[in-house]
């Protein structure tokens, strides 16, 4: 298990593993919004939660297709199959792997984005905090998004297609115990929606992942 | 026989219009596909069978 | 011993609903049109929404089976879970673009009818929003639907999603409901017959109801015998091109 997680995340990092492009990406689309809704300091301290929310889901789904895609066309997943640690404890350590190259990353980019979008000073530790909580929602969610569509040739906008409405209550609570924050009110109810969406997932989707992964080696 | 519908005329005729439509769109679909799928499966069918 | 399971027989599925389709589609459709003349043509207007009050029975029937339709397609896919039958699995594939469509008049019919009353096409309202979110879903669950070429793989891993984006969508709701109150009233029916609407609009309103599920009912009915006939035509022209 330990050994299976060291090679994810060395492939993940590695050149063209996409640990690298969803920063970048990240960065971008924070870089592009004051371009789309002009450079007022007031606005896009309004904003700015929401945005970064956004911009690490978006990064989050660019990476998802590596999860399983190389280890597909190699065939190394078959072997995974066969091996005598369970497929749900495999799809569980490629989610973390994936939440560790791609969410924590994220995660600690997130505070210097957030002063390129003049994040009021409140609104940083609700913000790491809420991302530290969902990001691992969103690879797990990920995850069974990327088993569903592990054979498909073009699975990439299909996979987006099924993991987005996936997104809706973890993107809802996050953004919302981020604003909040930034605001100054109370965020408990969200921060502990948001926790218990994150545990509801990790305990129960890699059950579903391992299911729909193995119906598509057999 | 028209009733009246006062200023809200248009709202109401074009929600109708506009369901009634795709009620029908639907239907339409439906019923066009399964008759070309009953015609075609049987032309497969047949066909096998003449040649054993 | 007669039971349910004897209709997840293909060929039993479709002789028996061959049957009863022409009276289901003649019933569906008296049953539409009673409900929807009488609730155009004779029913008066509500003093405070003026004739929009009409809307009603389009919009909620199709809301009602837009839920319905999925709920419908949870269970087609828990039964093919546990118990393997194809019928069940295309029965649930059948009624996923009708749940859209129902999804799609709901939106449309509040759109129009919020234009006048709320003064907006649009608003953010949970209940809006659960919808919109409601007919992403049927979109994935079609594509990925049509997506997989082979048909036993295409259904498991359908009802793994529909499963998944059940939970997901309750999820959704409450989440939505937290996020932004409403301005969209009360349900319009309910058991308790205090909150219901006024019994002049309430009983076109069940005729209309009716309609559009005996609607549903036959449409799935019709689309399953195609998509029966589909794989079944699939798979003997794969054996044909195996000899």
């Amino acid at each position: 298990m330990i050994a299976l997680l060291i090679r994810d995340m060395k492939l993940g990092t590695r050149a063209g593993g996409g640990f690298g492009l969803g920063l970048a990406f990240f960065l971008i689309v924070v870089v592009l919004v004051p371009f789309g809704v002009g450079p007022e300091t007031g606005r896009l301290a309004l904003i700015a939660p929401g945005i970064l929310w956004l911009g690490a889901l978006l990064a989050c789904l660019l990476s998802l297709d590596r999860i399983f895609a190389l280890d597909w066309e190699d065939g190394s997943l078959d072997l995974l199959a066969t091996s005598p640690l369970p497929m749900e404890a495999a799809v569980s350590v490629k989610a973390l792997a994936h939440w560790l190259t791609t969410g924590l990353p994220l995660v600690l980019a997130a505070p210097v984005l957030g002063v390129l979008l003049s994040l009021p000073a409140a609104g940083y530790a609700p913000l790491i905090l809420s991302l530290a909580l969902g990001t691992p929602a969103l690879s797990v969610i990920g995850t069974f998004g990327a088993a569903l569509t592990v054979g498909l040739k073009r699975g990439g906008l299909l996979l987006s297609l099924l993991v987005l409405p996936l997104y809706v209550p973890t993107l809802i609570f996050g953004a919302e115990m981020a604003r909040r924050g930034a605001e100054g009110m109370g965020n408990t109810t969200p921060m502990l929606m948001l926790a218990g969406i994150t545990c509801g997932t990790i305990a129960l989707l890699p059950f579903a992942s391992a299911a729909v992964l193995r119906v598509n080696l057999r | 026989m028209m009733p009246e519908l006062g200023k809200y005329a248009g709202a109401v005729l074009s929600s109708y219009g506009i369901s009634l439509a795709l009620l029908l769109l639907l239907v339409a679909v439906s019923v066009r596909r399964a008759r070309r799928m009953r015609r075609e499966l049987e032309e497969v069918e047949k066909r096998i069978r003449r040649n054993g | 011993m007669a039971s349910i399971w004897q209709y997840a027989n293909p060929r039993k599925f479709i002789d028996t609903t061959d049957r009863f389709l022409p009276w289901l589609s003649a019933l569906a459709l008296v049953s539409l049109v009673v409900g929807l003349v009488w609730g155009f043509f004779f029913t008066p207007e509500d003093y405070r929404q003026g004739s929009t009050v009409k809307i009603i029975y389009l919009h909620v029937p199709s809301a009602l089976m837009a839920i319905n339709a999925w709920l419908m397609m949870l269970v087609a896919s828990l039964v093919w879970i546990v118990r393997r039958h194809h019928v069940s699995a295309l029965a649930a594939r059948a009624a996923a673009p009708i749940g859209a469509t129902m999804t799609v008049i709901a939106l449309v019919t509040g759109a129009i009818w919020g234009q006048p009353m709320w003064g907006t096409w649009w608003a953010w309202d949970p209940r809006l929003t659960s919808f919109l979110i409601l007919f992403l879903f049927y979109l994935g669950y079609m594509a990925l639907w049509a997506a997989i070429e082979n048909d036993d793989t295409a259904a498991d891993l359908t009802s793994v999603l529909c499963l998944v984006g059940s939970v997901f969508a309750l999820l959704s709701r409450y989440a939505v409901n937290f996020w932004n109150q409403g301005l969209h009233q009360g349900a319009s029916l309910s058991l308790d017959k205090e909150e219901n609407v006024a019994d002049v609009f309430y009983h076109p309103l069940l005729v209309s109801i009716a309609g559009f599920i005996l609607l549903f009912v036959a449409l799935v009915f019709l689309r399953t015998q195609t998509e029966i006939r589909a794989r079944r035509m699939r798979a003997l022209l794969a054996r044909e091109r195996l000899q």
